[in-house]
């Protein structure tokens, strides 16, 4: 009932769409038939799968947090996509794409970046099969994850610095869609995340639904039943889908976390499912953060990965059917989670998935939740790129 | 005057559409800077009203709509510019902008705006066809000329649709990429006019633009049997120039309008 295996007409309901130029009317058209005819050909999956298993290391491991467990006084398992090569779940989406592009006979591949994982993870799939990947991402992310900017050029990937705007990732995804207007026959859009025209959305959903179908297997085995809860950090929303699409059905809670910033009532945050109303961005009818004439909002994070003023259309569909809960999660609660995490479990989480872990935290408390009680939290990515930004907030140098 | 009536009053000779950012570089100049395109022999204006992320655009517009943003420029202020221009303009003025602000206003109650402040058509660069169901017929009802885009990469089907649910004319996109003044125009443009000419299955004029920066892009253009020439960012630059003496825009622009407008008379 929550299911849109095919999306019809390329919407959620009301939500989604094709709202682009001209221009990309074409290539978006070809794109749906590739991956319709690629999505079910065997030979297709079969070398998608050798990578996703012999390259990018899945099965990630279900990892029960027993300290974290205790403290909380709830089972608290995490899904290990920091574990993925490339340090998050964004290679399972570009290697399936980069092997799409390669199928569909395009060399050149662009993408946008956020935090820089997006670049990453698509710099190493091009390398993996032979494509040339040019990367956007605006200028202030680049300064505050240069780390990341760096492992880029050192896959052979050309990054172009975005100064439009708010230099961040919404003004890198205005920049890559003009690059796509451009050069649309030669060149392959490796979208990041559940957002943008169809059918980048459903597409980037099936790569990520991996995470949920082995979490599934896997807590059947460890537990025998399924979580109460599953919770994990919206930006665009791909790492979200992937942990809960598989489970749509069957009556779990999920929970969406969005970047409360310094506060949802301070305006500085990165919240549209929260505090946003519907609109129009790149490409998609959503919830998006926008101003009373339909400008859309400046956002602020100390996550890089979530600081978008807009989501995936999916999510909105399921905030509306109110199958999944959205709520957001302050910088210094996630930097709080960032330290516990990594103290109580010698885990160091991407501060995106810092704010998944603090939910859970918040819900076990708030739902009074008992030890029998299973909360499944999915660690989209590892922290290491982001301690820099740790030191400076907390007063330390390194 | 409308739209249709323009293109009918110039008969033979080609349309020369002009582009320009509302509020750039400030509301207050916006009626002068109408008034001296007019007097260079624009024959129709399109009106940007400036949006967040202009994606269609390249940096030469999008510094534009930066430049109106900052300096103010909103949906509201906008209407009542287009009212005071109205008060002594006949031109069809056009309003080209991005589909959110559109639907966020309520797209009724932009069309009935529009069509009460003075715009005869709109241009809405982000809403394809396949989107545009009810925006069309809010248009229709407004009597507000729905004016789609067709591009080099459009099929013959998709040409078919779009140019069936036309009103004022067709904007053909002569070029892959985005806004922005170039050196050279594409050679297939005549091989577009004629494409879509006979993909149309009833008479509605085209206007080829994207990348026309000089007098001669617009006469290759007339002779390739376009029926309009739409330059924007060329004359974006000219104000982005001048933006601090007004005296100097002013003429900088009739005089280039000009020149334009001689490329829109073919012997």
């Amino acid at each position: 009932m929550y299911v849109n295996n095919y999306p019809k007409e390329g919407k959620f309901e009301r939500y989604g769409g094709q709202f682009v130029p001209e221009v990309l009317m074409s290539a978006l058209e070809e794109l749906d038939s590739a991956y319709t005819t690629f999505r079910d050909d065997p030979e297709f999956r079969r070398e998608l799968d050798v990578y996703l298993r012999d390259f990018a290391g899945r099965p990630t491991p279900l990892f029960f947090a027993r300290q974290l467990s205790r403290k909380l006084g709830v089972k608290v398992y995490l899904k290990r996509e920091d574990l993925v090569h490339g340090g998050a779940h964004k290679l399972n989406n570009t290697l399936g794409q980069a092997l799409l592009a390669k199928r569909m006979n395009k060399e050149r591949v662009i993408a946008e970046t956020g935090a820089g994982q997006h670049g990453v993870a698509t710099a190493i799939a091009a390398v993996a099969f032979g494509l040339k990947p040019e990367i956007y991402m605006g200028v202030e992310d680049m300064e505050r994850q240069r780390l990341n900017v760096f492992r880029m050029k050192l896959l052979g990937a050309k990054v172009h610095p975005v100064k439009s705007g708010s230099k961040t990732l919404k003004d890198a995804i205005n920049e890559a869609l003009r690059d796509w207007v451009t050069n649309v026959k030669t060149t392959y859009y490796l979208l990041g995340s559940v957002v943008g025209p169809h059918p980048y959305p459903m597409i980037v959903r099936d790569f990520q639904r991996i995470i949920g179908k082995e979490t599934k297997k896997q807590i059947l085995e460890k537990e025998g039943r399924l979580p109460d809860a599953l919770i994990a950090c919206v930006g665009g929303g791909s790492n979200a889908i992937g942990m809960f699409y598989d489970f749509l059905d069957d009556g779990v809670s999920m929970y969406g976390i969005e970047a409360g910033g310094e506060g949802v009532e301070t305006g500085r945050h990165a919240s549209p499912l929260v505090a946003g109303g519907e609109g129009v961005l790149h490409g998609a009818l959503s919830y998006v953060l926008q101003d009373g004439y339909g400008q859309i909002s400046t956002t602020h994070s100390i996550s890089a990965g979530l600081d978008y003023p807009g989501v995936g259309p999916e999510h909105s569909f399921l905030k509306i059917k109110k199958r999944v809960k959205y709520d957001c999660i302050t910088d210094d609660e996630a930097l709080d989670a960032f330290k516990l995490l990594t103290e109580t479990e010698g885990i160091m989480p991407a501060l995106e998935s810092a704010h998944a872990v603090a939910y859970a935290c918040k819900l076990a408390e708030a739902e009074k939740m008992s030890k029998d009680q299973i909360i499944v939290i999915n660690l989209s990515g590892r922290g290491d790129k982001d301690v820099m930004i740790v030191a400076e907030k907390t007063g330390l140098k390194i | 005057m409308r739209i249709a009536d323009k293109f009918q009053e110039l008969s033979e000779k080609g349309a020369l559409i002009v582009y320009l950012m509302a509020g750039d570089p400030s509301p207050g100049l916006t009626k002068n800077i109408v008034k001296a395109l007019e007097e260079g022999g624009a024959d129709m204006i399109e009106l940007g009203l400036p949006f967040s992320d202009p994606i269609a655009d390249g940096p030469t517009i999008q510094a534009a709509s930066e430049r109106a943003l900052k300096a103010g420029m909103n949906p509201d202020d906008y209407f009542g510019i287009i009212k005071e221009i109205r008060e002594d303009a006949d031109i069809p003025l056009i309003c080209l902008t991005y589909y959110n602000l559109v639907l966020h206003r309520g797209i009724g109650r932009f069309m009935r705006d529009c069509v009460e402040s003075g715009i005869n058509g709109i241009i809405i660069p982000d809403l394809p066809i396949e989107e545009a169901r009810q925006t069309i017929s809010e248009a229709n009802k407004n009597d507000v000329d729905f004016i789609p885009l067709i591009a080099p990469t459009s099929t013959e089907d998709r040409m078919r649709v779009i140019s069936s649910a036309a009103h004022g004319f067709i904007y053909l996109v002569s070029l892959l990429g985005v806004t922005g003044a170039r050196k050279e125009l594409s050679v297939a443009v005549k091989d577009m006019v004629d494409k879509v000419r006979r993909a149309a299955k009833r008479e509605v004029p085209i206007a080829v633009g994207f990348g026309l920066s000089s007098p001669g892009h617009v006469r290759d253009v007339i002779r390739a049997g376009a029926d309009g020439a739409i330059v924007g960012s060329a004359l974006v630059d000219i104000i982005a120039q001048n933006k601090d003496n007004e005296e100097k825009m002013l003429r900088e622009i009739r005089d280039f309008v000009a020149q334009l407008k001689e490329g829109t008379i073919i012997d």
